[in-house]
């Protein structure tokens, strides 16, 4: 099958570091074709993720007022043990050279230091502090039954497009 | 037990177990913790107008949409089994500052008394849920990751644009707590 990545007029570098596949354009992508149920794997450990959100009060909108005002050492707390444990997993990954489930080889990539870390990082900062809420939380959110979020989520849905539309025209 | 674990976790728990998604994603299939990235799959998939930052194969991009799938799920299995029965604990110089502008409600994580339905149609919900939304998109996309791509994936890996970009969404939230959050607080 013809990859319709290879194909598209892309030829920009990718600033966007999570979208992964856009990195490994003509890099060894992974040749394996896996069905669909596959990706079920992912859903768990979303299920998983989002549990330990609700339950650690990350999702919180006064958790999250309690952060930005130096009230709580909790969430400072998550983080910091998460990075650590997140780079202690990473350090063991690269020097035992662990391998995916399915024997691939485990890459990173290195990202490029754009204005957009500057721009972004305010403005996606101030609407933490507004709504709460971070990506993963509002998905938990709507989860947890408070479905007005749906909304919150619809809007940052547009404003993502919004980005993606005025994207040439901003500073990178 | 379940008595436990329906208590709210411990940061020294919540935060290990956090940072042991990064392994997980990678060892299941070589992917980078990232959630924000998901917004922009979806508009890849229903509305990519021919915009070039949306055309790419979304579909290679699906176990990011599983995996929020899965965050909602969790959300929901872990308010129905695991609720925790009592009132939010907050501290108590906020609690003082929340009752100033009507909050009393601490019965539910996301607080009712200003994110709800019928706010929503005031000038406080719209800046609340809709403008703040928006920024989350724009804002998260514009920084190339949120809270798990650039402060968990990209500190893990030692990226120093990630550092920067945190920095960033804190100076960003102290300014809005501080300044923004009151204002738009204040308005009813």
């Amino acid at each position: 099958m013809e990859n319709p990545v290879k194909t598209s007029p892309i030829v920009e570098t990718n600033t966007d570091f999570e979208v992964r596949s856009l990195d490994t354009i003509c890099v060894n992508e992974s040749q394996l074709e896996h069905k669909w149920y596959h990706k079920l794997k992912y859903l768990l450990a979303g299920i998983f993720f989002g549990i330990v959100l609700v339950k650690a009060e990350v999702v919180s909108w006064f958790r999250i007022q309690e952060m930005f005002r130096l009230q709580s050492f909790h969430m400072y707390g998550i983080i910091g043990s998460a990075v650590l444990v997140g780079a202690l997993s990473v350090f063991l990954i690269k020097k035992l050279r662990i391998k995916t489930i399915y024997g691939e080889e485990i890459t990173f990539h290195p990202k490029k230091f754009t204005k957009g870390q500057i721009f972004g990082g305010l403005l996606f900062g101030i609407g933490w502090a507004i709504t709460g809420a971070c990506p993963g939380p509002l998905f938990a959110q709507i989860g947890m039954g408070a479905t007005v979020v749906l909304i919150t989520l619809l809007s940052a849905i547009v404003g993502t497009w919004v980005y993606g539309y005025l994207r040439e025209k901003l500073p990178h | 037990m379940m008595q436990i674990l329906s208590k709210p976790w411990p940061w020294y728990v919540a935060g290990p177990l956090i940072g042991l998604t990064v392994p997980l994603l990678l060892i299941l299939g070589n992917k980078s913790f990232g959630i924000s990235s998901s917004l922009r799959h979806i508009c890849a998939a229903c509305l990519p107008a021919g915009i070039p930052f949306f055309k790419y194969d979304w579909r290679k991009e699906a176990w990011n949409l599983f995996f929020v799938a899965g965050i909602f799920l969790g959300g929901f299995l872990a308010s129905f089994w695991l609720k925790n029965p009592e009132p939010v604990q907050v501290h108590p110089q906020l609690h003082q500052e929340l009752s100033k502008y009507g909050i009393q409600d601490y019965s539910s994580l996301v607080p009712k008394d200003i994110i709800n339905w019928n706010n929503l149609f005031t000038l406080q919900g719209i800046l609340m849920m809709v403008l703040g939304g928006f920024l989350i998109g724009f804002g998260t996309r514009y920084a190339g990751g949120c809270t798990s791509g650039h402060a968990i994936m990209g500190l893990s890996t030692l990226q120093w644009p990630s550092l920067i970009a945190v920095i960033c969404f804190m100076v960003g939230g102290f300014f809005s707590a501080h300044f923004i959050v009151p204002l738009i607080l204040s308005l009813k």
